[in-house]
């Protein structure tokens, strides 16, 4: 029922070069209209003024993070059972 | 810092520098071309020598790509200590929902949780205790979305009936919750998703009418409205706080775009998944978003790499994932299926740790408490299971 709901606009459907490379552009370049022509190279000059870091380096990042917290993280490294609510033995009812 | 490093010919001039946008990192926009971006080129402008330009942009950006995509992400992971064996289990089971249950969300009490289901019920459950605090019949059926206001005072729930409404919560025997309700957000379709910022004085909405927006709660102003979805939005997240004024958002044209909520603008967009993107959901630092899609796979974005950086997919696995969320270190990547599991990945390694059954129809919505210890899952088989 959830899938009724949903319309699908009429998006083009770009081609995917590389994982990850965005290829909007790819659908939008066989046009002549001139003021299209002027709108897709705004959209480039922002898309090539923005700084991006290497792989790597975002990478090594995440993973930092992951281990500067990971001993805070009880769904990760377990909590004693006094320690987490939900692991009670007997949910407690309050009638 | 790359175009610092390598001088190139650039169609316009560099070296004058304008205000940065938003984010602190981005590179500033030479003046030069800035101005023209307003103005319009009129100046030698053609068809012919625009579409040069775009080439060559062009160019520049799949050069960049290359260069920049040095590693793949999970090589860079080899050297973390793999994960051993997780037990996790069913610690309690909510019922009461007469229906499918679409959302859900935690107080920040990290005990209290909100659902909201099929039959148009929003109720509100102590989650130690499994006892029902608060229940509200909607005017409408599906009401898809749902949220906890931060001070634990108020929920706001929408659906069908194209509106998000908030209720202050009372715990007075004698007070009729539905006679408090206020109406804030309309939208011209059904709502989908629907978060307070971190106030409970303003509400951002997804809506099936491709937009999202910004409310004021106290007036139903809109504040603000983000265009440029070509399909159904139908999920959204706040940045974490520290990160400044952005969320991001995900939609039927398969696209993730991350807003700038002060001017509207769509700062990045991610086109790589195949299918409807159910589920957004920020990593803990701000830095990263995954995403789950009807395509059956679960992605991560790195925002300052502006790029897809992992895939989390398997062969067996062929039906889509409507939710998903981190544990509280961003290591592990909780998401519900259509297929009525719970597969935890590791975000890191790209390999799934666990999968967990339990549910017996499509796992809905999934959220990890406020404080890590445990994770809610609601789903269409009428109920909601605590797991830990």
């Amino acid at each position: 029922p959830a899938l009724v709901l949903r319309r699908r606009a009429g998006a083009p459907r770009a081609g995917f070069s590389r994982a990850g490379a965005r290829s909007r552009w790819q659908t939008m370049s066989t046009t002549n209209n001139i003021a299209q022509a002027r709108k897709l190279v705004e959209q480039l000059r922002i898309e090539a003024g923005i700084e991006r870091i290497k792989v790597s380096k975002a990478s090594s990042e995440l993973m930092n993070y992951c281990e500067q917290h990971a001993r805070n993280d009880p769904l990760l490294v377990g909590v004693p059972a006094s320690e987490n609510p939900f692991k009670d033995k007997k949910p407690c009812i309050i009638l | 810092l790359l175009r610092q490093q390598e001088p190139q010919q650039h169609p316009w001039e560099p070296g004058k520098q304008t205000p940065p946008p938003t984010r602190s990192h981005r590179l500033s926009l030479p003046a030069s071309f800035a101005k023209m971006a307003t103005e319009g080129l009129h100046e030698n402008e053609t068809l012919a020598s625009l579409k040069n330009e775009a080439e060559s942009l062009k160019g520049k950006l799949e050069e960049e790509t290359m260069f920049l995509h040095d590693v793949l992400f999970h090589q860079v992971a080899e050297r973390v200590e793999a994960l051993g064996q997780f037990v996790m289990k069913t610690r309690r089971t909510l019922k009461g929902h007469g229906n499918k249950v679409l959302c859900m969300d935690w107080c920040k009490d990290k005990r209290r949780i909100v659902s909201s289901s099929q039959d148009g019920k929003v109720i509100v459950w102590d989650s130690f205790t499994t006892n029902k605090e608060h229940a509200v019949t909607m005017p409408c059926t599906w009401v898809m979305a749902c949220a906890y206001a931060p001070s634990g005072c108020a929920i706001a729930c929408g659906g069908l009936d194209n509106k998000c409404s908030v209720y202050p919560l009372t715990f007075d025997k004698n007070e009729n919750m539905a006679a408090k309700k206020k109406s804030v957000a309309m939208h011209t379709n059904y709502l989908s998703a629907c978060s307070f910022t971190n106030s409970d004085m303003q509400i951002l909405t997804a809506s099936g009418d491709g937009t999202c927006a910004l409310w004021d709660v106290e007036s139903g102003q809109l504040l603000q409205s983000f265009h440029g979805h070509g399909a159904d939005v139908l999920c959204l997240d706040l940045a974490p706080s520290e990160t400044g004024n952005t969320f991001v958002s995900g939609g039927c044209d398969k696209k993730a775009m991350v807003w700038d909520m002060r001017s509207g603008q769509c700062i990045q967009s991610f086109e790589t998944h195949d299918s409807d993107i159910n589920s957004v959901r920020y990593y803990p630092s701000g830095d990263a978003f995954a995403s789950g899609s009807d395509d059956a796979t679960c992605r991560l974005y790195d925002l300052r790499a502006d790029r897809e950086v992992a895939i989390y997919s398997k062969e067996s696995i062929i039906f889509g994932a409507s939710s998903v969320d981190f544990s509280l270190s961003g290591r592990l990547l909780f998401a519900g299926y259509n297929d009525y599991t719970i597969n935890v990945w590791d975000v890191l390694k790209g390999s799934r740790v666990s999968i967990l059954f339990g549910h017996e129809n499509r796992v809905s919505t999934l959220r990890v408490s406020p404080d890590g210890t445990a994770f809610c899952s609601g789903s269409w088989d009428h109920t909601l299971r605590i797991w830990a």
